[in-house]
C-alpha cells in the first residue's frame, strides 16, 4: 500500500497516469450531467411555490457542495504535503484553489439569480448559505493572494498550507456563526430543512448534478494537478527526455 | 565513535540554483570548521541551512548522532548563532538587549562587566543600540556568545564591520572558547589565524 | 528586576518576550497610540456619513464600534514580527531551546496589552458620543475585551505568514479579515441584543469559548508560519 501511494506520488509517474484517470472521470461525468441537465430542465416537475425558477438548484447546489469539498480537498493535502512533505501533495492544492474559487462563485453568481425572483433582490444578506459562500470566497482569494505574493514554489506551499489548515478550523465555526446571526432575523431560505420531501423525478436529476460536477470536477482537478507538475518539474531530466521524445 | 556534529551529502538549493551537493562534514570538541568561498558560494545560506533555519534539499545535519530537524531543542539548546544582523533592538540599550538574552538560552554566570570591558564596549553599557556604530554592535554580538554557556559557536562573517583589534579579538576568542572544549564553524573570506584544529571547506 | 528568572523554559520565555516587547512599546508610544487614535477617528466617520440622528446612531453604535476596532487590530498587526525580522532578533528566537510557539505567545501577549486592551480601556468614551446606555457599554467592554483577544492571536498568525512580503498589509487584511467575521459577528451583534433588551450569554459563551479555541492552536500556527517566513 506505502510502495503503490509512494509511486503515485513520484511526479513523472503521476503525470504519465493521470490522462487515463482524468478520462475515465470526465466521460462518465459528462454524461450524467448531460442526462441531469436534459431531466431537469424537462422531466422534472414544476414546483408549486417557486414555478420553473427552482430548476436553478441543478447548477447551484452541486457548485455550493463542490466549493466546500474543494476546501476541504485543499487543506487536507496541504496538511499532508506540510507533515510529509510529499510534493505532489503541495501541487494537488495549489491546484484545487482556483477549482474552488470558480465553483464559489458559480454557487454565489446562481443564488443570487435563483434570489431574484424569489426575494425580489438579487443579494438577500439573510440567508446563511449565501452569507457564508461569500466568507468562503474571500478564503479562497486570500489562499491565492498569500500563493501569489511569495515567489519561492517551496515557501509558497508552505506558508500556504498553514493558512489552509487554519482556515479549515475556522470554517464550520464561521459557518456556525453566520446561521446564528441571520437566526436572529428570521430570515428567507431557499430550502427549509425539514421540508417536504423532494418528488423523486426532482431528486434524481440532482443527485446525478452532484456526483457529475463531482467526477467533472476530479477530472478538472487531476488536469490541473498535471499542468502544476509539469511546471515545478520543467528543470528536471524526466521532463526533458519526454519532451526530447515527443511525447506529451 | 559518532562526532559531535557531523553532516553527510548536503545538497541545498537557493531558488533554481543548487549550491552544493553531496556536502559532508564533522565536527568534535575543541575543533574549528572554517567555510571558506567568494561571496555567493553560498557560505551564508550553508551557515543558515546548519542553523536549521533554511532546510536541505537533501541529507542531514546530525547533532550527537540525531538529526536536528527532528531533536530541535536538544541542538539549540548547545548552539549560539552570530550572523550580520546582530539580532538586537535599536531601541534598547546594550544592558537591556543583553538581559533579553537569558529567557533565550542557558547563560554561563560570567560577570556582565567583566565580559563588556573586554570587548572594550563598557562605557556604552546605558545607550541605545542604535547609538552604537556597526562595529561596537557587532561587540555586543560577541558579548551574546560569552555570557551564554554553549559549546557550538555558529558565527557567520564575524569579522565584518570590525577594526584590526576587533578582529583580533574574535581570533582570541574563539581560540580560547576551542581550547576550553569548544567548537566552533566559521564562514569567513578573509585570511584566519586561529591556534587548535581547523577543518577547512572550500565552496566554489 | 526579576532576574532570579534566569532560568531557560516556556514560562520564562513567554514572559521575557512579553516584558521585551512592552518595554519597547514604552520607549515608542506612538505605536500603541495611532491605533487608538484611528479607532476613534473611524468611529467618528460614522456619525458623519449617517448623519446625527440620535436613535440611528443608537442603533448602529454597537456595530460601528466593533468594525473600527477589528480595523484597529489589523492596523497594529502589521508591524508585529517586521522589526525582528528586519534586525535578526527572530533567528535568534529560531536558534533558541524555548519552542517558538512560546515566544510567538509572548509576543501576541504584548500585542493584545498594547493594542486590544487599551481599545477595551477607551471604548467608553467613545460610546458616548454614540449615546450608547452605560449597562450597554459594560457589555461592549466584556465582547471586546474577549473578542481581541481572539483577534490578536488569529492576526499574530496572519502576522507571521506576511512578515517580510512586499504587499504585507493589504495581503494581511485579506488573509486575516475572513477567519475573524465569526469574532465580529459574536461581538457587534451581542451587544447589539443587550441594546435590544434581548439575553446575551449565548454570544458571550461563544467569544469565550472562541478565545480559549484560538489560544490553543494559534501560537503553533504562529510558531510554523514564522519559521517558513524567515527562510
Amino acid at each position: 500500500m506505502w510502495k503503490f501511494i509512494h509511486q503515485l506520488a513520484s511526479p513523472p509517474h503521476f503525470y504519465r497516469i493521470a490522462p487515463a484517470f482524468i478520462r475515465w472521470l470526465a466521460v462518465p461525468g459528462l454524461l450524467l450531467i448531460a442526462y441531469g441537465t436534459y431531466a431537469g430542465l424537462f422531466v422534472a416537475p414544476m414546483d408549486y411555490q417557486q414555478g420553473d425558477a427552482f430548476r436553478i438548484i441543478y447548477i447551484h447546489v452541486p457548485s455550493a457542495y463542490l466549493s466546500m469539498m474543494a476546501y476541504m480537498i485543499m487543506a487536507v493535502s496541504a496538511g499532508i504535503g506540510l507533515i510529509w512533505r510529499i510534493k505532489l501533495s503541495h501541487a494537488v492544492a495549489a491546484a484545487a484553489a482556483p477549482l474552488g474559487a470558480w465553483f464559489t462563485f458559480l454557487a454565489l453568481a446562481t443564488g443570487s439569480i435563483w434570489g431574484k425572483p424569489m426575494w425580489g433582490t438579487w443579494w438577500e444578506w439573510g440567508d446563511p448559505r449565501l452569507t457564508s459562500e461569500l466568507i468562503m470566497l474571500f478564503l479562497y482569494f486570500g489562499y491565492m493572494a498569500l500563493r501569489g505574493a511569495i515567489d519561492d514554489t517551496a515557501k509558497a506551499d508552505k506558508a500556504s498550507a498553514v493558512l489552509a489548515l487554519v482556515g479549515a478550523v475556522n470554517v464550520p465555526i464561521i459557518h456556525f456563526s453566520v446561521e446564528w446571526w441571520s437566526s436572529l432575523h428570521q430570515g428567507p431560505t431557499i430550502i427549509k430543512e425539514g421540508g417536504p420531501a423532494m418528488d423523486a423525478a426532482m431528486l434524481y436529476p440532482l443527485l446525478a448534478m452532484i456526483l457529475g460536477f463531482t467526477l467533472v470536477f476530479g477530472a478538472l482537478l487531476l488536469r490541473r494537478v498535471r499542468a502544476e507538475v509539469l511546471y515545478r518539474e520543467r528543470r528536471t531530466r524526466w521532463v526533458k527526455e519526454m519532451i526530447l521524445a515527443g511525447g506529451n | 565513535m559518532t562526532a559531535k556534529l557531523s553532516a553527510d551529502g548536503l545538497t541545498l538549493f537557493r531558488g533554481e540554483r543548487c549550491l552544493f551537493q553531496g556536502l559532508s562534514f564533522a565536527l568534535n570538541p575543541g575543533e574549528l570548521l572554517l567555510l571558506e568561498g567568494r561571496n555567493g558560494s553560498g557560505k551564508t545560506s550553508l551557515m543558515r541551512a546548519i542553523a536549521g533555519l533554511i532546510e536541505f534539499e537533501d541529507g542531514d545535519v546530525l547533532w550527537e548522532g540525531k538529526p536536528i530537524r527532528t531533536n530541535r531543542p536538544d541542538f539549540y539548546g548547545s548552539v549560539v548563532w552570530m550572523q550580520h544582523r546582530v539580532g538586537f533592538k535599536a531601541d534598547l540599550t546594550l544592558v537591556e538587549n543583553l538581559r533579553f538574552e537569558s529567557h533565550l538560552r542557558a547563560q554561563s554566570g560570567a560577570d556582565l562587566d567583566v565580559v563588556l570591558k573586554r570587548l572594550d564596549i563598557d562605557r556604552l553599557k546605558r545607550l541605545p543600540l542604535r547609538s552604537l556604530s556597526a562595529g561596537q554592535q557587532r561587540r555586543v554580538a560577541l558579548a551574546r556568545m560569552l555570557l551564554s554557556s554553549v559549546p557550538l559557536w555558529l558565527m557567520d562573517e564575524p569579522f565584518t564591520n570590525l577594526d584590526r583589534e576587533g578582529r583580533a579579538l574574535v581570533m582570541d576568542l574563539t581560540t580560547e572558547h576551542l581550547s576550553k572544549g569548544g567548537m566552533c564553524i566559521m564562514a569567513a573570506h578573509q585570511d584566519v589565524e586561529i591556534g587548535g584544529n581547523v577543518t577547512k571547506i572550500e565552496l566554489k | 528586576m526579576m532576574s532570579e528568572e534566569d532560568t531557560v523554559g516556556m514560562t520564562s520565555g513567554i514572559l521575557g518576550v512579553a516584558r521585551r516587547d512592552l518595554l519597547l512599546a514604552w520607549k515608542r508610544p506612538g505605536d500603541i497610540l495611532n491605533p487608538l487614535f484611528f479607532f476613534a477617528m473611524v468611529a467618528a466617520l460614522f456619525p458623519l456619513a449617517i448623519g446625527p440622528s440620535p436613535e440611528q446612531l443608537q442603533f448602529s453604535g454597537p456595530a460601528v464600534m466593533w468594525v473600527a476596532a477589528l480595523l484597529a487590530m489589523l492596523l497594529s498587526l502589521n508591524s508585529l514580527f517586521l522589526s525582528d525580522f528586519e534586525d535578526g532578533s527572530l533567528d535568534q528566537m529560531l536558534v533558541s531551546p524555548v519552542p517558538l510557539s512560546a515566544l510567538a505567545l509572548g509576543k501576541t501577549l504584548s500585542h493584545w496589552l498594547t493594542s486590544g486592551l487599551p481599545l477595551v480601556i477607551v471604548s467608553p468614551v467613545v460610546a458616548i458620543t454614540f449615546q450608547m446606555p452605560f449597562a450597554v457599554t459594560g457589555y461592549l467592554m466584556v465582547t471586546l475585551l474577549l473578542g481581541t483577544i481572539s483577534l490578536s492571536l488569529l492576526g499574530s498568525i496572519g502576522a507571521a505568514l506576511t512578515v517580510g512580503l512586499h504587499r504585507g498589509t493589504a495581503l494581511l487584511s485579506l488573509l486575516i479579515l475572513p477567519l475573524a467575521m465569526p469574532v465580529l459577528i459574536f461581538g457587534a451583534r451581542t451587544v447589539s441584543l443587550v441594546a435590544a433588551g434581548d439575553g446575551v450569554a449565548g454570544g458571550l459563551y461563544f467569544l469565550a469559548a472562541y478565545a480559549v479555541l484560538t489560544l490553543s492552536f494559534a501560537p503553533f500556527a504562529t510558531a510554523a508560519a514564522l519559521r517558513i517566513s524567515n527562510e
